[in-house]
């Protein structure tokens, strides 16, 4: 049996949480106070995820680099992959919100998006 | 120009809220001022994710959580001027502002809504001692360097101060390929919020310190290295300095509500937040004048800037439909750990269905009960496993239990925290 502590991170409470291992599955959490901390808890120890947030270089924007995110969480040990790939990105205005920059970015099967409109130079 | 009846004052999170609030309570006339190129405020600086999970029950990154505000806002077809500073708010209302487009201005609304939000405590204010060389930035500089301008302001970085904005520089200097060092943090317990501590620390390694802080800078030109010491009751321990060779230097050392342009006016501030005295309709001492945002407190969530800016949009639509509501205040007193509480003052008479009350505390404090009293008459009771000065709290008073204890002749509300 071995323990480990986390705090939970699904909303600004910050649960202090015990999570119960026994042979790399989890036996118990305590320390939630709703379904949530349950669930990062188990995932946090099996096979824990991250939304990546960061920016692309725009060509000919009203903004240097236009804001992003991978559409939905990675893997955490992908972070530093999906960031170096999107360093050969560069985008060409106009950017639109939502906009795909990088499909399947890193071999992670995950989009990244623009989360900003960025204009092109010398227009509105 | 025409003369609108109500001024908003920023066009950040809290100024947009306010205006929407307005519109939808029926104000035509109505603007928002905005020195920025965009609307949208420092949200537009803010990449990182974790926006609007209470209003909206997903987690947006910054620009995505103003861009749905700004859309709202154009789609109610809100008037708006950007580049355009005020440069004065006179105690009569009238707003001086200048822009390259109309040149300088004077405004003359029946109210104003202030939202200009805060800014970070410099270098200047923190007594840090030390050589004067480049490479120390407020992190929300830094913020708006690497985000919004694109350059990388160091490569070897050690940051003072564990504010969500310090937390999430760390993170995202890392991923810009910089080196950070540590968090050095003067108190005992970190300013931020834990997420911000797991994700943007502990997922890189950066070790907090707490109850450290920066004793020497050193470099001519560029920073060359900061000196950490540990702090007891206050000083530094000698003997407990360690030196880090870096050339960045980021502080996140707390937030100050900006308000020159209220002082000016003769807006009453409080002590403690540094922003206006206001009353349950988040009206300031000068009638007509309201404020919402990190003007008045600052926040933790965004999403209680909006909910607090709504609420003064629509008090200033009911202020130009009724008047000034001349009704008997009782003053809030905070108590026992409570630093303050918005509002500072409630007229029962005027408090609707409930007043919404928002404090925040001096210390950690664990297993205690916050209770609000009008008088001797028990207001609210509710038990809060842990309370941490880095966030808000959040209490709504039911308006029939603030008018009957008004009856009963209460002179005061007491926000306190009992044992238990």
């Amino acid at each position: 049996m071995e323990t480990r502590e986390l705090t939970c991170i699904g909303c600004p409470m910050g649960c202090a949480l015990t999570v119960t291992l026994d042979g790399g599955a989890v036996t118990a959490v305590a320390g939630n106070t709703c379904p949530r901390g349950d669930a990062y808890a188990r995932k946090e120890v099996t096979h824990p995820t991250r939304i990546v947030t960061t920016t692309v270089r725009v060509r000919g924007g009203t903004l240097a680099a236009a804001p992003c995110k991978t559409r939905s969480d990675v893997p955490k040990g992908k972070i530093f992959d999906v960031v170096r790939a999107l360093k050969a990105v560069e985008a060409d205005a106009p950017v639109a919100l939502g906009q795909v920059l990088l499909a399947d970015a890193a071999g992670t099967g995950v989009d990244v998006i623009a989360t900003k409109a960025v204009g092109k130079a010398g227009k509105n | 120009m025409d003369q609108p009846q109500l001024v908003i004052i920023g066009g950040g999170p809290a100024g947009l809220a306010a205006a929407i609030a307005a519109r939808e309570a029926g104000v035509q006339d109505l603007l928002v001022l905005e020195r920025d190129a965009e609307l949208g405020g420092i949200l537009n600086q803010c990449i990182h994710n974790g926006f609007g999970l209470h209003t909206f029950q997903q987690e947006l990154t910054g620009p995505e959580y103003a861009a749905r505000f700004i859309d709202r806002a154009k789609a109610l077809g809100i008037p708006y001027k950007l580049n355009t500073m005020v440069l004065d708010l006179a105690a009569d209302k009238t707003v001086t502002a200048m822009n390259r487009t109309d040149g300088l201005f004077q405004l003359h609304p029946q109210a104003v809504v202030l939202a200009m939000g805060c800014r970070e405590r410099p270098r200047g204010a923190l007594n840090i001692p030390g050589t004067r060389p480049a490479g120390i930035f407020t992190a929300g500089t830094a913020q708006r360097l690497v985000n919004i301008e694109g350059y990388l302001p160091g490569r070897r970085v050690v940051i003072l101060g564990s504010g969500d904005i310090g937390l999430i520089m760390a993170r995202r200097m890392t991923l810009e390929g910089a080196k950070v060092l540590c968090v050095a943090e003067l108190m005992p317990y970190s300013g931020g919020l834990k997420r911000n501590i797991v994700q943007c620390l502990d997922d890189f390694g950066i070790p907090l310190k707490l109850s450290h802080t920066v004793v020497d800078i050193q470099g001519t030109r560029r920073v060359e290295g900061v000196t950490i010491a540990r702090v007891e009751d206050g000083r530094p321990v000698p003997g407990s300095e360690e030196h880090y060779a870096c050339d960045t230097l980021l502080l996140s050392c707390g937030l100050l509500p900006e308000n020159e342009l209220s002082r000016a006016a003769g807006v009453a501030l409080g002590p403690v937040t540094g922003g206006p005295l206001v009353n349950e309709s988040l009206e300031t001492s000068l009638p007509g004048v309201f404020a919402a945002g990190n003007v008045l407190h600052v926040h933790d969530l965004v999403d209680y800037v909006s909910e607090e800016a709504a609420a003064a949009g629509a008090h200033a639509a009911a202020y130009l439909r009724t008047g000034a509501q001349d009704a008997p205040a009782l003053p809030v007193r905070a108590e026992n750990g409570v630093r303050y509480t918005v509002p500072a003052a409630v007229r029962p008479a005027c408090a609707g269905d409930a007043v919404t009350l928002r404090f925040r505390v001096g210390g950690v404090y664990r297993n205690k009960t916050v209770a609000v009293y009008a008088g001797d008459a028990c207001l609210v009771r509710r038990k809060r496993p842990v309370l941490a000065p880095g966030e808000m709290e959040t209490l709504r008073l039911p308006g029939e239990k603030l008018r009957a204890a008004a009856r009963a002749g209460a002179a005061d509300i007491t926000v306190t925290l009992e044992e238990g």
